[in-house]
Order: C-alpha cells, then structure tokens, then sequence
C-alpha cells in the first residue's frame, strides 16, 4: 500500500463519490479529492496532478479524461489505463461495478490493485444499497395501496380488516396476481364511483 | 426462426438512424436479430464495452474503430466495420463574438473555408503578439473526425494546433461551454450545433462537408474475432441496416425517421431538427438564415454505407499527422483492414463501390488528391505548409 499516492474522484454522485472516498481513507490513502462539476475538469486535475483517477461509468466527461493519453503542451504527465491487455478480467470488473480507472504512466500496477478492488467492492456495495433502497420504497408504496383497499372493502361490504385483507388475498390468488395489483384496482375502482 | 439476442451500444446523435430506425421499424427483427439497444453517454463507455463483451456490435466513431484495432490510446483489440451508419454531418459553430472577429479579418466569402481559416490564422497571431489567451475550441475525442476536420481546416491556412487550444467535451454539455464561455468554437455532430443557434449562442461556420466531401464519420463496429465466429449474425446485420438506411433516405420517409429518432430513449431531441438534419437544411445564424448541403449529412447514400478503406487510410494519416499514432506500412494496411467492404458486398450481393463522384473519394478544400498509397507524400506536403 502506498498512503501517499494523490487520488482524485471524479463522481456525479455526491453519496456514492463520498462511500469511496471514505473507503479510501479507512484503507489508509490521505491525498483523496473528490471533484465535482463539469467547467474546467482537464485543469483542475492537472493542477492536483493526480497518480490515479477514478471516475464512473455513467459520467460523460469520461472521454474529457481521455484526452490525458494525448501528448501535447498542456499534458504534462501521460495518463494510461490501469488495466492493460493482460487485465480484461480486472477491466471486466470495474466495467460491470460502473467504475474506470486511471493512473499516470509508469505506476506499477502492483501498487493500485488494493484501490481497485476497494473501488469495484464500493460501488458494488452503492448499487446493491440503491436496489435495497427502491424495493424498500416500492414496499412500502404497496403496503399504503393496500390499506386504502382495505379501508375501502371495509366501508363498501362491512367487512372487519382481517376479512378485507382474506379477500384481496383470494382475489389475488384466484387471478394470479399480486395482492398489490388487486389492491390498486380496488383503489382505481373507487376513485371512479366517487 | 430462431431468434439471435444481440446487445447494442449507441450514442444518441443523428447518425445513429440507421442502427436505431432497424430496430424500431422492425428491419432488424425481420431478420430474425432480436436487438437490444443500450444508450451510452460516452463514447469511452461504447469503445471499452464493445472490447470486453458486454457489446455484441456498437455506433462507434470511425477513428476509433482504428484507434482500438492498433492498439492507440487504450487496449488493443481489432475491430472490423462491415457497414458505414454515417458520413459527414459534422459542423464548426463559432460564438457569435469569434464570428464577427472572423467576418472582419475575412478577405473574401467568409462561406469559403480558406478565407476562414486565413481570417483565424490572423486571429490567432493577433492574440499571440498581444499575450491573450489563445483561442479554445471544443471537439468529441481525442480520435475522431471532429477533431481531424477542425485540425485540417486551421491548419490550412497555417494555423498550428498548438497555437489554439482543442480540448474534448462532452456533446451535450458544448452548448453550455459555448455559452459560458469556456470555449468559443467547437466541433460536434448533430443536433448540437442546431442546438446553439436555436439559443442564439452560436453561429454555424461550416458544414463538415465543406471541409471534407466525404469524411466516414460512424460505422458499425464489431469485434473481429466475433465477426469470424458468427458470419451469419453479419450478413443479417448487414441487411438489416441497408433496408433501414434505405428507408432512412427515402424522403416521404422523413417525419417518421425524425419521430422515431426524437423519443427520449432515442436521440431525445425535438423532431423537426432532426427532420432539418436528415435534410440537410440548416438554420445557421439566429437570424433564421438558412444554408442548405445535399452532403451535409449522408446515411446509406452517395456510397456512405459501403466501408472505403480509402476513409480509413485518410483518418490513419491524421492520426499520425498530429502525433497520435506511429507511420508504418503495417499499420497503414492494419487501419485499412478495419473497414471491411468485402463483408458489406457478401451480405448485399453488391458488386462493388458505387462511384462518390470524387476522384480521391475524400475531397478535401485545400491540398492535392488524396492517395492512399502515398501517406508519405500527404504528410510530407502538409508539413511543408506548417512551416
């Protein structure tokens, strides 16, 4: 591990960009900067003069980057792709978590591998927060359709609330489909007898 | 039939017709090719997922095509294009600050790209010998044509690339950089340039096709071991995209092309300007005037889909005219093998090039004919100019 290499984050993602600068600091490295915005990208780097950059997928200044593998005035260290020819396991990796990574020429290869995998395992790890976070949504969403239906059943056929719920349940069995489903029609129904 | 799955990476740019109106009319599936289109936001995304496997075949820019297949700038990995999606259709929007100043020094039309290139080549020594900041001009990537037309055009009046700064935005974000001031020209496909005038932020110099007649600007990139195992799954590509292009430049075609095209998981731009681009009518200064370019955008036509390794011999001598890439025999025949017209004319039956009615098959504004068996002799008398 070498604590003092320069890291530089180039996320448009506030919440992810700060999972792995944190991760980052845990694992050791002090000269993480985290980049935001898109005016004068090129220079802002040039001027932290970063070994390693690390920016995601779903970022279009990502072909910004590319211009550092160009030779001319304004690039004062050439800028290649981690994974070389050999790598396209590693490069497979970090394409699948939404990640790429940059260092400047001449880093050996040995030296940035703990901050990929540590780059590939956070944004993994966002990802998987993210799809928890939308079905913990879309849950909860279901479960305030199917109160209303409930209400609704209760008020309409005097029903108590366990028998409202055994109804949308049979409903839903009987026709294959999701209690949730049954519910939002209940719901739809009701808003067009008003 | 039984149905092949493939994955397709696009940029939504205008040029991507022929890819997306294959899927959405149908031409695709008739070949028994079940696409699924992913949109991409950068062209390093397409390239690196196109190489690794995620892609079976993508729009890719035709230097990069290149690039990748010799190993410039990234992973080697060969690439064959057995279809071109599209020629020209780039343009140079100027702020309307840079236009006046070039109107002024212009001695001559300024719709001649020479006189332009001589007004900016007065432009840029003026600020030189004063000490201002050179000029910013912003183009796509590192390899493509946007930054190659930019480059010849300057340079043909003696402009050198390094007296200028060029530097690689996003295409969605050069409106906003041209507005803001960051840049005060760029080069970029379409809609942006439209885009800028529309705002009234910007001015269009010149169609691409003003610079060079005929300039490969996207082609359909396959990886090319992929294409040697799955010859078939070719062919069907092939075919899909001739009847889509087809279809494309037929002009009583043309409203549903550019309402196919302007749905948000398509280009996502509003339909009447990608029916001036099909077109090739461009509104060039807020002031609603408009210029027109049979050429300015070609998809399928004027011979834009049969690959012309005569196109990749020229954009191979960019890239080692401005440093990017070493001259060698080798490489000359590797960059040339990428643009596959043997696997276009097996698919479609075809008997070869139809005529482009251009004697060197680029037809640039300024130099001799082009001839790719001489790169020597196109870098060597370019040289001389910038001396």
């Amino acid at each position: 591990m070498d604590a003092s290499l320069n890291i530089v984050i180039v996320d448009e993602n506030p919440v992810r960009a700060a999972i792995l600068e944190e991760g980052l600091r845990e694992a050791g490295y002090v000269n993480v900067v985290r980049i935001e915005g898109t005016a004068k990208l090129l220079a802002r780097i040039y001027a932290i003069d970063p070994d390693v950059i690390l920016i995601d997928l779903e970022n279009p200044s990502r072909d910004v980057l590319e211009q550092m593998f160009q030779v001319s005035r304004i690039v004062k260290r050439p800028v290649a792709m981690f994974v070389d020819q050999a790598d396209s396991a590693s490069i497979q990796a970090s394409v699948d978590a939404g990640v790429s990574a940059y260092i400047v020429d001449g880093l050996k290869k040995e030296r940035i591998k703990s901050i990929l995998d540590l780059c590939i395992s956070r944004f993994n790890a966002f990802s998987r927060l993210q799809s928890e976070l939308e079905q913990t949504k879309s849950a909860l969403e279901e479960r305030k359709v199917i109160d209303r239906a409930k209400g609704i059943l209760m008020k309409a056929k005097n029903l108590s609330e366990e028998q409202a719920y055994a109804l949308l349940r049979k409903t839903a069995m009987n026709e294959n489909r999701k209690i949730a489903e049954v519910a939002q029609s209940v719901v739809t129904a009701a808003e067009l007898f008003k | 039939m039984t149905e092949t799955r493939l994955r397709i990476g696009f940029i939504p740019l205008c040029d991507a017709a022929a890819l997306l109106v294959a899927v959405d009319k149908g031409f695709a599936a008739a070949e028994g090719l079940d696409i699924e289109l992913i949109r991409e936001v950068s062209w390093s995304n397409v390239r690196d997922k196109l190489n690794i496997g995620l892609f079976d075949a993508a729009h890719l820019l035709a230097p990069v095509a290149i690039a990748s297949s010799l190993g410039l700038g990234h992973i080697k990995v060969p690439i064959v294009a057995p279809f071109g999606l599209g020629v020209n259709g780039n343009a140079i929007t100027v702020s309307p600050g840079l236009w006046a100043e070039l109107a002024k020094a212009a001695d001559g039309s300024i719709l001649d790209p020479m006189v332009t290139a001589r007004a900016l080549a007065t432009i840029v020594a003026t600020r030189k010998r004063r000490g201002e900041e050179p000029l910013t001009f912003g183009m796509t990537f590192p390899f493509s044509t946007h930054n190659y037309q930019l480059r010849f055009w300057m340079a043909a009046a003696g402009v050198d690339a390094d007296d200028v700064r060029l530097v690689v935005l996003p295409p969605p974000y050069m409106v906003e950089s041209l507005t803001s001031r960051q840049v005060d020209a760029f080069c970029v496909g379409a809609p942006w340039n439209s885009v800028a005038v529309d705002l009234g932020v910007g001015r269009i110099l010149h169609f691409s096709s003003e610079i060079l007649a005929h300039a490969a600007e996207k082609v359909l990139a396959l990886r090319a071991r992929w294409a040697e195992e799955n010859p078939d799954t070719v062919v069907k590509l092939v075919r899909a995209l001739d009847r889509s292009a087809a279809f494309i430049e037929d002009p009583a075609n043309r409203g549903e092309v550019a309402a196919l095209l302007a749905a948000p998981h398509r280009v996502g731009v509003a339909a009447e300007v990608i029916e001036r681009t099909l077109e090739g009518r461009l509104k060039i200064a807020p002031d609603g005037s408009v210029r027109a370019d049979a050429r300015y955008l070609l998809i399928g036509h004027n011979g834009a889909a049969r690959p012309d390794p005569v196109q990749a011999a020229w954009l191979y001598a960019q890239m080692v005219r401005w440093g990017q890439a070493p001259l060698s025999e080798e490489l000359v025949s590797a960059a040339k093998g990428v643009f596959r017209p043997d696997l276009f004319d097996a698919a479609l039956q075809s008997n070869g090039p139809n005529a482009t009615a251009l004697a060197d098959g680029i037809g640039a504004f300024a130099g001799p004919a082009f001839n790719a068996e001489d790169i020597t002799g196109h870098l060597n008398f370019w040289a001389m100019k910038q001396r």
